[in-house]
């Protein structure tokens, strides 16, 4: 699929905090990115990085306490924060869609699969009545290899991959040109993690579509992305294509997640971990949110937290460490 | 294209919705003694109401010719639950009695439960200001004492079977409102409100798609738990005389009784009688809500300390059985 040069949708500057009796937790400070039609970006980082409260802020739908208090998400030129609710509505699914994790919880348990994807055609408009809109679902769920007769089937008569496919199929509903997929395969076992992955790259393939893929998953997101975004503590830790990440990683953070992943290549290399743990986000260090787990920390890492830089062109990385040269 | 074929026969998903629930609830009482024996003397109770015309073996309303000797005549086979202050038939009265008590039940429940479920749904889902200002009204209704409550109001707006309707169901909401709120304030976190939420569905469509149909259950079964305290208020209040003096009801007879020399006079057959259909109803109601309320609430589910000993079929545990 070719990559289209305009972005489709464009996150700068984005910062979400969570405004709790704890104190304010910074959990997305920052973000800035783009995609492209057509372009399939994976956003990478350990648990708890701000992966998934950031591709909430871009749908607006953070919970009661979240509160983005910074930046401009432009899809197709517009900034959508700046919608009214109403309007915000019809965005979300016409335009971007998204796939949660655990598609087990996404689904309510007493209501039909069939009907639950009816429910968002009939919620833009796309078919007059839930009965009505059996074709379209019939053909949904085809297109993501669920038997259409199914779908009159409830959530716990589905296996866990079938499930996430009918959340796809449900994604698909209303045409979007972008789906967020939040760790799509966390839950599933590996045969069919690579069923979903299939699905979804011949998907995006046939209709076009922009995909965000959350994962912490190293492995998948080498096999289908074109870019690459590492978080780290809810900043932007490095931003470059999928070659460049893997063949030449520049942040320290991003070294140490590649090291610490198996390589078929090089099957004696011994895994490493990162010591420590993530920051707290109520209690940020003062400088680099990475400093105290960096092994090439410097003095000024611990007072300056670093800008995110464009160190090559086409990379961002937020790290004093890297220079024209690289580190 | 990965799917095994789809289930045909008994397992057809295409059963139908209705029949499939029905089915569920049969399975239920069947597995609950204790909620079939509810169903079926709640059965009884609605069979007499709906046609006690035919069944009462006198007309209640009927003048008749009064002698003394007819005054709290003993159980004889020409009235088998002996006769009344009045020298009425007591069995008659009886059965026509339970037509108000299930009457009263009902609506009053039915009442209750249109308002909890408001107050509930819109405390839980909502939040926030209004959801704080419904829940201290329910505080406040909850604190004063029905009873005294319901006397005052009824005494103020006169004892007509339809006010007292209204008064048992206005102040009979309080604890379907809580229960409703708590399980739309677990409902509303969980995640498929979230993804209706990002298929651009607004506030009143996950309620009504998604909060309410999950939430019903629990409330029908509350209702008829309801059903059982509504039937003791309003025989309650006749006792006390303040029921409708116009309609025969359960309440009614045991205060005729207790006021009008019944104790006295020995006849136990005016007071058990009224007394043991209030029983009755209340109990069966109580049974099966209880069930249903067992099943629907996922608080008060223990399936998985029950029935470990059905779950081994292994022939050599067969065998071991004979």
């Amino acid at each position: 699929m070719e990559i289209d040069a305009s972005p489709l949708l464009d996150v700068r500057h984005l910062s979400t905090h969570f405004v709790t009796d704890e104190g304010v937790f910074r959990a997305v400070e920052d973000l800035s990115f783009q995609l492209r039609r057509g372009e399939f970006l994976g956003l990478v980082g350990e648990s708890g990085c701000g992966k998934t409260t950031a591709m909430l802020s871009v749908l607006r739908l953070l919970p009661a306490a979240g509160r983005i208090v910074a930046g401009e998400v432009r899809l197709e030129g517009e900034d959508i924060l700046a919608l009214e609710a109403a309007e915000m509505r019809r965005v979300r699914w016409r335009k971007m869609s998204i796939i949660f994790q655990g598609a087990m919880n996404a689904l309510n348990p007493v209501r039909s699969v069939g009907d639950q994807i009816a429910e968002a055609l009939v919620l833009h408009e796309m078919a007059p009545t839930y009965h009505q809109a059996g074709k379209r679902v019939a053909e949904l769920l085809e297109l993501v290899g669920i038997d259409a007769a199914r779908a009159d089937q409830y959530p716990h008569q589905y296996s866990g991959g079938m499930r996430q496919r009918a959340m796809i199929a449900m994604a698909l509903a209303c045409n979007p040109q972008i789906v967020i997929a939040d760790e799509p395969t966390t839950a599933l076992d590996v045969m069919i993690q690579a069923q979903i992955l299939e699905l979804l790259e011949r998907l995006q393939g046939e209709l076009g579509l922009a995909v965000i893929l959350v994962t912490h998953d190293l492995s998948v997101v080498a096999e289908v992305c074109h870019n690459v975004l590492v978080m780290y503590g809810g900043v932007l830790a490095e931003y470059a294509t999928v070659d460049a990440i893997y063949n030449e990683p520049l942040h320290p953070y991003t070294r140490l997640l590649l090291e610490a992943f198996p390589d078929l290549s090089r099957p004696d290399a011994r895994l490493v971990s990162i010591p420590g743990q993530p920051p707290r986000l109520n209690a940020l260090p003062a400088g680099c949110r990475f400093a105290p787990r960096c092994p090439m920390v410097i003095d000024r890492c611990r007072v300056e937290a670093p800008p995110v830089r464009q160190v090559r062109p086409g990379r961002w990385a937020t790290c004093h460490r890297i220079d024209e040269e690289g580190v | 294209m990965y799917e095994t074929p789809v289930p045909r026969g008994p397992l057809d998903p295409r059963s139908g919705r209705g029949r499939r629930a029905l089915a569920a609830l049969i399975s239920l009482f069947r597995r609950s003694p204790l909620g079939l024996i509810g169903m079926l003397m709640l059965g009884l109770a609605l069979f007499a109401a709906t046609f006690a015309p035919w069944l009462a073996p006198y007309d209640p309303d009927e003048s008749i010719h009064v002698t003394i000797d007819d005054i709290y005549a003993r159980p004889s086979a020409e009235h088998l639950l002996g006769t009344d202050d009045g020298g009425k038939d007591v069995l008659s009265a009886f059965i026509f009695g339970s037509r108000v008590s299930l009457l009263v039940g009902f609506s009053a429940s039915l009442i209750s439960m249109v308002i909890g479920g408001f107050v509930g749904l819109v405390a839980g889902f909502y939040g926030g200001r209004i959801g704080n200002a419904l829940m201290r009204l329910t505080d406040i209704f909850l604190v004063i004492p029905d009873l005294p409550l319901m006397i005052v109001i009824v005494a103020m707006v006169g004892p007509s079977l339809w006010n007292i309707i209204l008064v048992i169901g206005i102040l009979g909401w309080t604890g379907t409102a809580r229960m409703v709120r708590a399980q739309a304030l677990s409902l509303k976190e969980r995640q498929f409100v979230l993804r209706a939420r990002a298929l651009g569905a607004g506030n009143f469509h996950i309620l009504r798609r998604h909060i309410f149909p999950l939430v019903l259950p629990l409330m029908v079964a509350n209702t008829v738990l309801v059903i059982s305290l509504s039937i003791l208020s309003e025989s309650t209040l006749s006792f006390l005389g303040l029921g409708d003096p116009t309609t025969l009801s359960w309440g009614g007879m045991l205060n005729f009784a207790f006021t009008r020399g019944a104790i006295s006079a020995r006849a136990w057959w005016a007071l058990i009688a009224p007394g043991l259909g209030i029983v009755w109803v209340v109990l069966a109601c109580t049974l099966v809500g209880n069930t249903l309320e067992e099943a629907f609430n996922p608080r008060l589910q223990s399936h998985h300390l029950q029935g470990d000993d059905k779950m081994i079929v292994s022939p050599s545990r067969l065998k071991a059985e004979g």
